[in-house]
């Protein structure tokens, strides 16, 4: 079990997930989000790949309207 | 054919035919969003970035899916940051989201009262960013000399304020916007505080490249009707900045001639 922040919420993960797995599991994919952990961006061509660890900070962010 | 059909505004190397720039916050939803944009002829529109839980309904689309990046120039902003490292962070999340894109408009607030910038911290921001390929605009107060530090800098489009963010105010110091355009060598936008039509032909008419704006349309009483308003007045301002407007004078000049007239 992970036990991470998600854009300020507390969220215990099953077990070992990717950045990409997690994005699905929060319903996610297909949107355009721009994700970052610990405050270090992961690029989108990284999802895949990056293992999300105990503790992290992720912050999951889009675009909305504003001026 | 008008003189200022082939007037184009250029930003970092595009060419644009509208000089009017607008937000995308504010409205009452999605499809008067879309409709606004469109009445005002914006090419370029500014977003925001923000936690995906945040100011979103589940089933509502996305601002990018409304207004597409291959239709509209997307201007992120740092709307909301109060530090250069904050708006820095929402700029590089910013490319990340929109696939590597490099324009930005940068702003780093100072106080919540009057949302005036911090120009140190927007300073330091800008370098930061500049350095990194960042193609900046950079929301600033009507300060000329930092309008010109601004440009050395390599600020691809300098924006000083009319008047507070959102308060409809108009040009507060026409004089400081005119010294900014008189030095300019970059494209100078008049962003933030204007309200009406008449707010944006006065910024044109002093000589700016543009105008940005977002709750002078989105907070009318019917926001599209105001988006088109705003058009025009954003045309009608640049045509007569380019035609020169006439001198003042204290007395009358009559308009007819003063011969010939009947006994």
């Amino acid at each position: 079990m992970l036990d991470v922040i998600v854009n300020g919420e507390s969220r215990i993960l099953a077990g070992s997930v990717t950045v990409k797995e997690l994005i699905q599991d929060m319903d996610l994919q297909g949107k355009r989000i721009a994700i970052e952990i610990n405050g270090e961006i992961v690029p989108a061509s990284q999802h895949s790949r990056v293992q999300i660890s105990d503790g992290d900070h992720i912050e999951i962010v889009g675009a909305i309207g504003g001026g | 054919m008008t003189e200022s059909s082939n007037d184009p505004l250029i930003i970092a190397g595009i060419e644009y035919g509208s000089r009017l720039l607008v937000g995308t916050g504010k409205y009452k939803d999605m499809d008067e969003t879309r409709a606004a944009i469109q009445a005002s002829g914006a090419e370029i529109i500014t977003i925001a970035i923000r936690r995906t839980n945040i100011g979103q309904n589940p089933g509502e689309p996305n601002i990018l899916d409304v207004l597409p990046p291959d239709k509209y120039t997307i201007l992120p902003n740092t709307a909301g940051c109060y530090t250069a490292k904050d708006a820095v962070r929402t700029c590089m999340l910013a490319r990340e989201l929109l696939d590597g894109h490099q324009l930005c408009k940068l702003e780093v607030l100072g106080d919540e009262k009057t949302l005036y910038p911090d120009m140190p911290a927007t300073m330091e921001a800008a370098e930061t960013l500049i350095k990194d390929g960042f193609k900046v605009m950079v929301y600033m107060n009507d300060d000329p000399i930092l309008a010109k530090r601004l440009a050395e800098m390599g600020c691809v489009a300098v924006m000083p304020l009319a008047a507070p963010i959102g308060s409809g105010l108009g040009v507060r110091n026409p004089h400081n916007i005119r010294f900014i355009v008189e030095e300019a060598t970059v494209p100078i936008l008049v962003d933030a505080g204007v309200g009406t039509a008449s707010d944006a032909a006065v910024a044109m008419e002093l000589g700016v490249d543009g105008v940005l704006m977002n709750t002078a349309i989105a907070a009318a009483g019917k926001p599209v009707l105001m988006a088109a308003a705003m058009n025009k007045a954003v045309r009608a301002g640049r045509e007569a900045w380019l035609a020169g407007r006439m001198p003042k004078k204290a007395y009358a000049s009559a308009s007819s001639p003063e011969t010939g007239l009947i006994d």
